[in-house]
């Protein structure tokens, strides 16, 4: 039967049961006294039985869905048709996968021939374990319902059964989320172990010329040294960008806080917040179309007549625009954090406001305003987009901001995007940067964190 | 009525038919009063009846709220301080304030005192700023705990002597007067003794206005007494007569804890 299909019957049965248990609950007998009444609600008991009903079986289908093609292949390697296969190996994987296709439907000939002839078993034992794993879990869903039926009796405590499910759901829920990140990690760190297999770690850490198009098989690391591509990225992420960003998220949260009529305050706020909001492809757009171009008139303009369009400034500057609001807004946070006494005491000593916000506010804020610019860099350096549009391909180490820079990031879509075989040292590379870069912007979020929290102790 | 100008003494800040609305609500209503040179006035009355809105008038902290509004005449030494031509930076470093909450700066004890003298350049070199904050914290009777560690946070001090600090750092810029909002509201008894034994001291050289819920309080620091209710002043005078002997029939109230 198809999956879908199957799914949907499971989860029909489960509505049956639900109504079934409900109605039984429902006719037990009136209490004669409070005490005796029953301990859950009819509903409760209705929900007990569904979920014995459809869990253990969904439970069984998802595993089945995972292993069952394993104990088809095996199936059909026990049969006399395959008697002609090729060893373990590529050839033999890619002969059963031909088979499988044909055999499902997917496919209408093969480029293998023994593929075709492989189909006709293929079918069979595929037909074979999908009529097994059908009976078992409809057979799963009745022991399951049949189990939760007998348990409809006006002591049994369905409330709390249905409570624990509930909280178990929610746990799985939250668990999904980290054990994907934990896996992207796991396969970032498998991947990287494998390209530091070809290319010693310290020619890629110090290493500083980065040309992957031009990989030396008998020494690869030394075309792949990634310290112009750390450089480019520091360059645009953590200094130009910054330089835009600081001064300028600053100064809009001061005036926020301490300036804007609450009126002001109240258009204002959400404007910034939508203006972080803008997808970053806009950006690169503004970037590469607008602000790239310009620049370099500026740059031949300065006497430097071959200059691009793709140099840094353009990135950094507009990337430095993306992550006002940001740094904004974290500013904001921790300037309001500071006790409005801290104020009042400054401005009854007779500081005048701008004096209250320099020597006091400010002073007093610089731990949440230093974590808030820690994200802010680690979100630069993580930024992609505006850079795959607007900065170059070509990696130097420079610290002319008209020049052309790369990033970590635009060289790990230039490594990927490319066509070359999975295991090669290029696509390797990729791992490597995103591990590396996954490592920084990591750091930068604990340390940050970590002075967040202190410095909300400090007021409290 | 109430008697506003008490003949022996001289003012320093003189009230005359004061209002102050918070949008449109009227907070304060027509209340004239002398603070005077070498007295401390108690204002007592119950919570919300408008101290600590009236002793804002006097050194204009009301202008950070933007919803206050203040009218009638306010004089320090014959001065309008509502007039233009007062500079409210000046005024401020005349009246100094110590807030209900010690809220010393996130600073250093000897930044803490420093920050005023800075902002009016009173000190010309280092030198003069050691001897300012030696003598300031000496007058907040807190050198003699504090002098080993002026490098310290001020904010890592007890709350009794944060709340000395505070006075320290208020009177570093050597103002007139001295506006106090409950400044022992937030500390234990053996604190707040330590402050009102300072009041005494401090009386000699300054007008000191205290806003206290604590009637033993105001009767033990102070010479002048106040009773505020729902934003009037009903009765003004010496602190004995006020405690012993009130004229008006709600301060009696008050003081014998009827209402509160
Ligand atoms: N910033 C403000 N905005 C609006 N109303 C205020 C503000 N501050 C105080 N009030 C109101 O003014 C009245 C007097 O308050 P306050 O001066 O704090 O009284 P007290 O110090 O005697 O307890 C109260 O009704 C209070 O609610
Ligand atoms: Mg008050």
């Amino acid at each position: 039967m198809h999956g879908v299909t199957l799914i949907l019957l499971v989860l029909g049965f489960g509505g049956i049961g639900w109504m079934v248990a409900r109605a039984r609950a429902a006719r037990f007998a009136k209490p004669a006294t409070a005490a005796d009444r029953p301990n859950s609600l009819p509903g409760q008991h209705g929900w007990h039985m569904a979920i014995w009903i459809a869990a253990p079986a969904l439970l069984f289908l998802g595993i089945w869905s995972a292993v069952s093609p394993a104990l088809v292949r095996d199936a059909v390697l026990s049969t006399p048709a395959a008697a002609g296969l090729p060893g373990p190996g590529f050839e033999r994987s890619a002969i059963l996968a031909e088979a499988r296709s044909l055999a499902l439907g997917n496919a209408y000939g093969a480029f293998n021939q023994q593929a075709e002839v492989l189909a006709p078993a293929y079918a069979a034992a595929q037909s074979r374990y999908d009529w097994i794993g059908t009976t078992l879990a409809i057979l799963l869903a009745f022991a399951g319902g049949a189990f939760a039926f007998t348990r409809i009796r006006p002591d049994y405590r369905a409330r709390t059964q249905v409570e624990r499910a509930v909280m178990l759901a929610l746990l799985v829920a939250s668990l999904i989320a980290i054990l994907t990140t934990l896996g992207i990690f796991l396969s970032l760190v498998i991947e990287s172990w494998r390209f530091f297999r070809i290319v010693p770690v310290t020619d890629f850490l110090f290493g500083t010329n980065w040309s992957p198009q031009v990989i030396r098989s008998n020494d690869p690391g030394a075309t792949l040294g990634a310290v112009p591509l750390f450089w480019g990225t520091f360059f645009i992420g953590a200094v130009i960008a910054m330089i835009v960003a600081i001064p300028f998220g600053l100064m809009s949260a001061v005036y926020l806080t301490q300036y804007a009529k609450p009126g002001v305050r109240k258009w204002m706020k959400p404007i910034l917040e939508i203006l972080a909001g803008v997808p970053t492809v806009v950006y690169g757009y503004f970037a590469a179309l607008t602000v790239g171009p310009a620049i370099r008139d500026v740059a031949v303009m300065l006497g430097m007549p071959f200059a691009s369009s793709e140099s840094a400034l353009a990135a950094g500057l507009v990337m430095g625009v993306m992550i006002i609001p940001f740094v904004s807004s974290m500013a904001d946070d921790s300037i309001a954090a500071v006790p409005q006494s801290m104020r009042d005491g400054s401005l009854a000593m007779g500081a005048t406001t701008s004096e209250t916000i320099g020597k006091v506010l400010l002073p007093a804020a610089l731990p949440g305003v230093v974590a808030g610019v820690l994200l802010a860099v680690s979100r630069a350096i993580g930024e992609t987009m505006i850079v795959v549009m607007a900065a170059s391909g070509a990696a130097s180490i420079t610290l002319n901001p008209f020049e052309s820079a790369t990033t970590v990031t635009k060289q790990i879509v230039d490594l990927l995007t490319g066509e070359a075989e999975f295991d090669s040292p290029k696509t390797l590379a990729a791992f490597a940067l995103g591990l590396t870069l996954f490592a920084i912007t990591f750091l930068l979020n604990v340390v940050a964190l970590r002075v967040v929290k202190r410095y909300r102790e400090a007021y409290e | 009525m109430t008697d506003t100008n008490l003949s022996n003494a001289v003012p320093k800040l003189s009230a005359r038919g004061v209002d102050v609305f918070y949008g449109q609500k009227q907070a304060i209503k027509d209340v004239s009063i002398d603070i005077a040179m070498e007295h401390v006035t108690a204002f007592i009355g119950p919570s919300g009846c408008g101290k600590s809105t009236f002793l804002r008038t006097m050194n204009r902290m009301n202008d950070t709220v933007s919803s206050a509004r203040v009218t009638g005449d306010i004089r320090l030494d014959g001065e309008d301080i509502y007039s233009p031509a007062m500079d409210v930076v000046q005024l401020r470093a005349r009246v100094g304030m110590v807030f209900q909450k010690p809220n010393p700066f996130p600073k250093s004890i000897y930044e803490n005192v420093a920050y005023g003298p800075r902002i009016h350049g009173l000190a010309a070199s280092k030198g003069e700023m050691d001897g300012i904050v030696e003598r300031s914290l000496t007058r907040a009777g807190l050198w003699n705990e504090v002098k080993d560690r002026l490098t310290d946070s001020g904010t890592a001090l007890s709350g009794g002597q944060q709340q000395r600090l505070c006075i320290a750092r208020a009177i570093a810029v050597d103002p007139e007067v001295i506006l106090m909002d409950e400044p022992c509201s937030a500390l234990d008894p053996i604190a707040t003794a330590k402050i009102e034994e300072l009041i005494h001291e401090l009386r000699g050289r300054y007008a000191i206005a205290i806003v206290t819920h604590n009637m033993q309080q105001a009767a033990r620091v102070s010479q002048r007494t106040a009773f505020f209710h729902l934003g009037t002043l009903v009765e003004y005078g010496r602190t004995s007569d006020i405690f012993t002997n009130p004229r008006q029939e709600r301060t009696k109230d008050y003081i014998t804890g009827r209402y509160g």
